[in-house]
């Protein structure tokens, strides 16, 4: 079957010109895409695969590489987990409270979109780094925060706080507040409405905001790098570590790597896909 | 069972704005109760007070003699019906309706044979695994309606229920509501700014304009005996006349209104004459009433069908812009035309000072 086309019929007299502009920025934009996203990926999909299975699985049982996986790993999953608790309680206090004050907090959610996360790493090392404002009092409780794991859970939610909220507040506001005053009405329980009628009607936007979330917790550099001190074996992620493997010449651990986040971020970049169609899926249907 | 809702001197602040100013009124028990009014009269945020959605700032709400106004929305036990259904989108007919019975922890079957009387009453017995976005808005609302009256209700809340549907459906569905309530006969409360339909379904109409109450009483009250200007003008049309009063008439040109007995000689006042109280005659008749009332002369500026009757369009002689509205049956038309000079007659008119009827303009 046809569609009609905004485009003249190439057929008619002209048409042909206009079909040969057309076939052009088609092409540029498929150069463009293909060129710059695809090649990049294709490369270290290639270069990392070249040495062979058994460097793969060599590059997996380095101590230094699974310590570097389970970091990443933890922080995501603490950063996560923060991100979404907190961040839906923001968001539905966004759009259903009124209280002074509130545009400023709309604002200030952003703030991590704005800072480069080098910024952010440095104001944690103001903060908790030696002669740092909050250093005394973790100091003197035996708690170490910067050069460890708590700084760089810190800094990576900060990073992340933006995404969670910015994806379920434009789907709290398009539900409108009837349906949780019907659940009210109807005798629900606050915490009944929120498990049995928010929940459900924001669950896609919320996947959306936590599969952004992952993707940047697991990407996240700049702000790591800074409050990590680098320390082998002890403060070093995933990207942490392709940094310093690249540093050594070890190319081959540094693209094995690269290619596994590569991955989860597919897996990821599907999941986000999933989610969007569902929310606008909706939209259209209501 | 039913019990009547008490209102007493409700009253609402948005910040500096008064949404609801010093509201009293009693929804007879078993009954239907309009509250009627332009939208931003404050009808709907009283009705939010009474579910518990909206905190009063003053006034208390009692529902028999059991005191609502200090209980949370959940404990309140009232139907409550939103123009826009509400309906929980993620869930089917079935678990919509039963929501209400689920969360007081009522035993499964229990709910079935309660879920399926209200689908049964309700006529979408058929449609109980389909969700909301699968139904017409006529049947959404049917829905809304059998989900609030499920826990048993003792009182039914009802915001501008079939203000979202088009003008068949919406008739369909009062006629329907009407009967539904005659079965049940909860107390029920409803919002609406559409006077045919307050008119048409309740036993007592509460006109509110700008957060207050401007009168309560019957249909029949309501529409034949408006205390306000503002009820005079907003429910049923109204031709609307400002004069002076002169030997307890409203004076304007040569037409005389009667009616104005009660205000100062000489104030300026507004008559409401509806357009069915309007009466001509052919011209020559033009003399004095038994009770002294003159007719003035007016002529038919257009006459329009509307079926049995004819709607006329008459300019006053001599009353300077005053046109008047008439609705007259078709045949004491007496052959009058387009052009015509007729004597004109004003039948119950009700007056007002002016101070009184400015404060609606």
């Amino acid at each position: 079957m046809r569609t009609p086309s905004l485009i003249p019929d190439a057929s008619l007299p002209g048409g042909g010109r206009r079909r040969l502009v057309r076939g052009g920025i088609v092409t540029a934009c498929i150069l463009y895409v293909g060129v710059l996203l695809l090649l990049p990926l294709v490369g270290i999909i290639y270069t990392a695969l070249e040495p062979g299975l058994a460097k793969i699985w060599e590059t997996f049982s380095l101590p230094d590489v699974r310590h570097a996986f389970y970091l990443t790993g933890v922080i995501t999953v603490v950063t996560i987990a923060v991100t979404t608790f907190f961040g839906v309680i923001t968001a539905w206090v966004l759009v259903r409270q009124r209280f002074p004050g509130k545009s400023l907090l709309n604002a200030v959610v952003d703030l991590p979109f704005a800072l480069s996360p080098v910024t952010v790493g440095l104001a944690a090392v103001i903060l908790f780094g030696a002669g740092g404002w909050l250093e005394p009092f973790f100091q003197a409780r035996g708690i170490q925060i910067i050069f460890a794991l708590p700084s760089m859970v810190l800094v990576t939610i900060f990073i992340c706080i933006p995404f969670t909220i910015r994806e379920v507040v434009p789907v709290l506001e398009e539900i409108g507040k009837d349906e949780e005053d019907a659940a009210r009405t109807l005798g629900a329980s606050i915490m009944q409405t929120w498990r049995k009628v928010t929940m459900p009607n924001i669950r896609w936007g919320l996947l959306y905001g936590i599969a952004l979330t992952t993707a940047r917790a697991i990407g996240e550099i700049g702000a790591v790098l800074i409050v990590s001190g680098l320390i082998k074996g002890q403060t070093e992620t995933a990207t942490l570590f392709i940094f310093t493997a690249i540093e050594e010449r070890l190319y081959a651990e540094a693209y094995i790597v690269a290619l596994t986040l590569a991955a989860v971020s597919i897996v990821l970049l599907i999941t986000i896909e999933t989610a969007r169609h569902r929310i606008e899926g909706r939209k259209v249907r209501t | 069972m039913s019990t009547p809702i008490v209102v007493e001197q409700l009253t609402k602040r948005f910040g500096s704005f008064e949404a609801v100013r010093d509201v009293s009124f009693t929804a007879p028990r078993g009954a239907i109760t309009a509250l009627l009014g332009p939208s931003g009269s404050g009808k709907s945020t009283v009705l939010r007070m009474i579910a518990g959605l909206e905190t009063p700032n003053e006034g208390r709400i009692w529902l028999g003699d059991v005191e609502l106004t200090p209980k949370s929305v959940q404990e309140r036990r009232v139907g409550f019906v939103f123009q826009h259904y509400a309906l929980f989108r993620h869930m089917t007919v079935r678990q919509n309706v039963e929501f209400g019975l689920a969360v007081r922890k009522q035993s499964k079957s229990d709910r079935m044979a309660r879920v399926d009387e209200l689908l049964e009453l309700v006529h979408l017995t058929h449609f109980a695994k389909r969700y909301p976005d699968q139904l017409s808005g006529g049947q959404r609302q049917r829905v809304a309606l059998a989900r609030a009256l499920a826990p048993r209700p003792e009182v039914l809340l009802l915001d501008e229920p079939f203000g979202a549907l088009d003008a068949k459906v919406r008739q369909d569905l009062r006629r329907w509501l009407d009967e539904l309530h005659r079965e049940l006969g909860v107390t029920s409360l409803l919002v609406t700014h559409d006077q045919e339909e307050a008119l048409e379904l309740a036993n007592q109409v509460v006109v509110m304009h700008e957060g207050a109450v401007e009168q309560v009483g019957s249909p029949g009250e309501i529409y034949d005996d408006p205390t306000t200007p503002f009820v005079a003008g907003f429910v049923g049309s109204a031709n609307v006349l400002h004069g002076v009063v002169e030997g307890g008439h409203v004076h304007l040109g040569a037409l005389r209104v009667p009616g104005a007995e009660h205000l100062t000689e000489g104030a300026a006042a507004t008559a409401y004459v509806r357009p069915h109280d309007v009466r001509i005659s052919p011209k020559g008749s033009n003399g004095h009433d038994p009770d002294g009332t003159a007719r003035a002369l007016g002529r038919v500026e257009r006459i329009s069908s509307l079926g049995w009757l004819a709607r006329l369009t008459i300019r006053l002689d001599g009353g300077g812009e005053h046109t008047l509205v008439a609705h007259v049956p078709q045949n004491e038309l007496d052959g009058a035309t387009e052009g015509d000079l007729v004597s004109v007659d004003l039948r119950n008119p009700k007056a007002f000072d002016h101070g009184e009827a400015r404060a609606e303009e």
